[in-house]
């Protein structure tokens, strides 16, 4: 794995958290690639973050999941033929996300054996590629780590305006066709015969879902994207009923999450995954515990109107 | 070059014979708890095991012990676990993804302290290792260990064969019969953990799916007869693993588990092929 030494050279190893907030985040800020790689992750949390949100609306985690692992042998393979990783990411993973577009919906949700074992089989072969394009590629160890686990370390000035752009396009798409897919995701019978045209959609969305993809894998790593794109949205979902806000707390807990993540992976020796996984499990327990905790106490008024009631 | 003198020098090496008996003894295990898997519909059980294997070995290595321990503790509990849980709820697909995006990041965790421990004294690569199998670098003492214990596997799910069999297939009948359905099934998962265990050490945490699932998938595919299909799946899992090996020695440049993975995809496909052109109509499994 590349650590920071290598990156600042011997003279420059941070010197450490000190109890002056202020001076902790002006130091990490000296440095042009932590400048980066804040600018990175708050653009993949913008669009992980809201994309995601309706990727679990809709109960479509489980296909983020596939892309991601499609994606591993996209970007390895683009970095064994010499083009940039982040075309690799984008190229494979639209392009998956096109298929499992095309492919119909099964009507009854949990898979049959033998239609796992089809989904297990193309995830393992996906993986197995990626390892065979990054042992042709020679940089072993580091390049499959940072491929599959996430780094923060050397993203680049083109890298972030791609990353910026694409996320401008997805979030200006998913703004256009908002209304209708969530009308689309809440009841897609009604909403089809109301003319509201429900495959062109979903077809449309997953190719948002490849891009939130493409996207959140260069920071958290292939195997890690749940972080950045399930985390945020599902345990919004679990605070609120209310759509806008539960969209906001999203989109604000994912970008927190990264930031956090980024400032304590710069300050210690462990991964950006690590924390961001972490971080956003936390986020996922904390918003069970809120529910319960409100589920508990209405059950417990409702108890009370009720005896209330009996005794008058 | 004459294919018999390359292969009379690969079995000269001693790494290439343990890697063919280990490996032949993981695959027959692989195949035949494989088939079990789908037949129940608990592939599901496996993605889970490829998690807690990949974090449970990193995790004996960080605490410095062999890893080896850490991935058969981890994977017989998760699968004993799931088997307590299984029947009771049916979990969210947000939850299991969540639960298992957290394991896998405190795998790396793990492999960050024992990449910061070992720069000086070993190599770093047991991480890799761990995720995509180390078929070329099993020693004399390991490929023992691993024959034994895929030898009771194989054993066990051979004398529990028929009742399994039956109790995967009609559940309700089987119990009604007085088979013991549920002590079956725990005894099914512990096997599971243990041979996913094994898998772990050849072709890697990730790539367990590719080891369990696929030749029992490609054998579904191609008999709907369950005892033909049991033997199937265990040949198909065989003849990857050694056909793999021996790609991998003819070209270094393909890791192993690549090849292993390949070729059961391969198999897999031309399976689907048969299924759909070749079987008669009537006979066709059910897609």
């Amino acid at each position: 794995m590349i650590g920071l030494i290598d990156v600042l050279g011997p003279h420059h190893v941070p010197s450490g958290l000190s109890t002056n907030i202020i001076s902790d985040i002006s130091q990490l800020l000296t440095y042009h690639f932590m400048v980066n790689a804040f600018a990175a992750g708050t653009i993949v949390a913008i669009g992980a973050s809201v994309i995601g949100w309706f990727m679990v609306l809709r109960r479509q985690t489980f296909a983020g999941h596939t892309l991601a692992v499609i994606g591993f042998p996209g970007a390895a393979g683009a970095a064994l033929l010499g083009a940039s990783i982040t075309l690799g990411y984008f190229a494979t993973c639209v392009a998956g996300a096109i298929v499992i577009g095309l492919i119909p919906r099964s009507p009854s949700g949990r898979p049959r054996g033998s239609e796992s074992a089809l989904i297990g089989t193309l995830q393992a072969f996906a993986l197995a590629c990626g390892v065979l394009f990054v042992s042709l590629y020679r940089g072993f160890l580091d390049q499959l780590t940072s491929l599959l686990f996430g780094g923060f370390l050397g993203i680049t000035n083109t890298q972030v305006v791609t990353l910026a752009l694409v996320c401008l396009v997805a979030v200006c798409a998913l703004a256009i066709i908002g209304r209708p897919l969530f009308f689309a995701s809440i009841d897609p019978d009604v909403a089809l015969a109301r003319g509201v045209p429900v495959r062109t959609l979903s077809l449309i969305f997953m190719i948002l879902v490849g891009l939130a993809v493409a996207e959140a894998s260069q920071i958290t790593g292939s195997l890690l994207v749940f972080a950045l794109l399930v985390m945020p949205g599902a345990a919004a979902q679990r605070l609120t009923n209310s759509a806008r806000y539960s969209l906001m707390i999203s989109l604000a807990s994912a970008i927190a999450m990264t930031w956090c993540a980024l400032g304590a992976a710069y300050y210690s020796i462990y991964p950006v995954g690590f924390y961001l996984t972490t971080f956003g499990f936390a986020l996922y327990l904390l918003a069970l515990a809120i529910e319960w905790m409100n589920n508990t106490r209405s059950s417990r008024s409702r108890a009370r109107l009720r005896g209330s009631g009996m005794r008058a | 070059m004459q294919p018999l003198v390359g292969i009379s020098n690969m079995l000269l090496l001693p790494f290439m014979v343990h890697a063919f008996v280990a490996g032949g003894v993981i695959a027959l295990a692989s195949g035949l708890v494989g088939y079990f898997l789908v037949l129940r519909n608990q592939v599901f059980t496996g993605d889970a095991l490829s998690h807690v294997a990949f974090t449970g070995a990193l995790g004996a290595l960080a605490l410095g012990i062999d890893l080896r321990y850490g991935l058969y503790l981890g994977c017989v509990g998760v699968a004993l676990l799931m088997g307590f849980v299984g029947r009771r709820a049916v979990v969210d697909d947000v939850v299991i993804g969540n639960v298992f995006s957290f394991v896998l990041g405190i795998g790396v965790f793990f492999l960050a302290i024992y990449a910061t421990q070992s720069q000086a004294s070993t190599n770093a690569t047991a991480g890799v290792n761990v995720l995509f199998g180390s078929m070329f670098g099993l020693s004399f003492s390991q490929t023992m260990l691993d024959i034994v214990i895929g030898l009771v596997v194989i054993a066990a799910v051979m004398a529990l064969g028929r009742p399994l069999l039956f109790s995967s297939i009609d559940p309700a009948v089987a119990e009604a019969r007085g088979l013991p359905v549920r002590a079956l099934g725990m005894c099914f998962l512990l096997l599971v953990g243990v041979t996913a265990g094994e898998a772990t050490q050849a072709v890697g945490a990730l790539l367990l799916l590719g080891l369990l699932a696929t030749p029992a998938g490609a054998a579904q595919l191609l008999t709907s007869r369950p005892w033909l299909a049991l033997f199937l799946s265990a040949a198909i899992a065989l003849v990857s693993v050694w056909s793999g090996l021996v790609l991998s020695y003819a070209f270094p440049n393909l890791p192993v588990s690549f090849s292993i993975l390949a070729l059961v995809t391969v198999i897999y496909c031309v399976s689907w092929g048969v299924a759909l052109f070749v079987t008669p109509r009537h006979r066709r499994p059910e897609f």
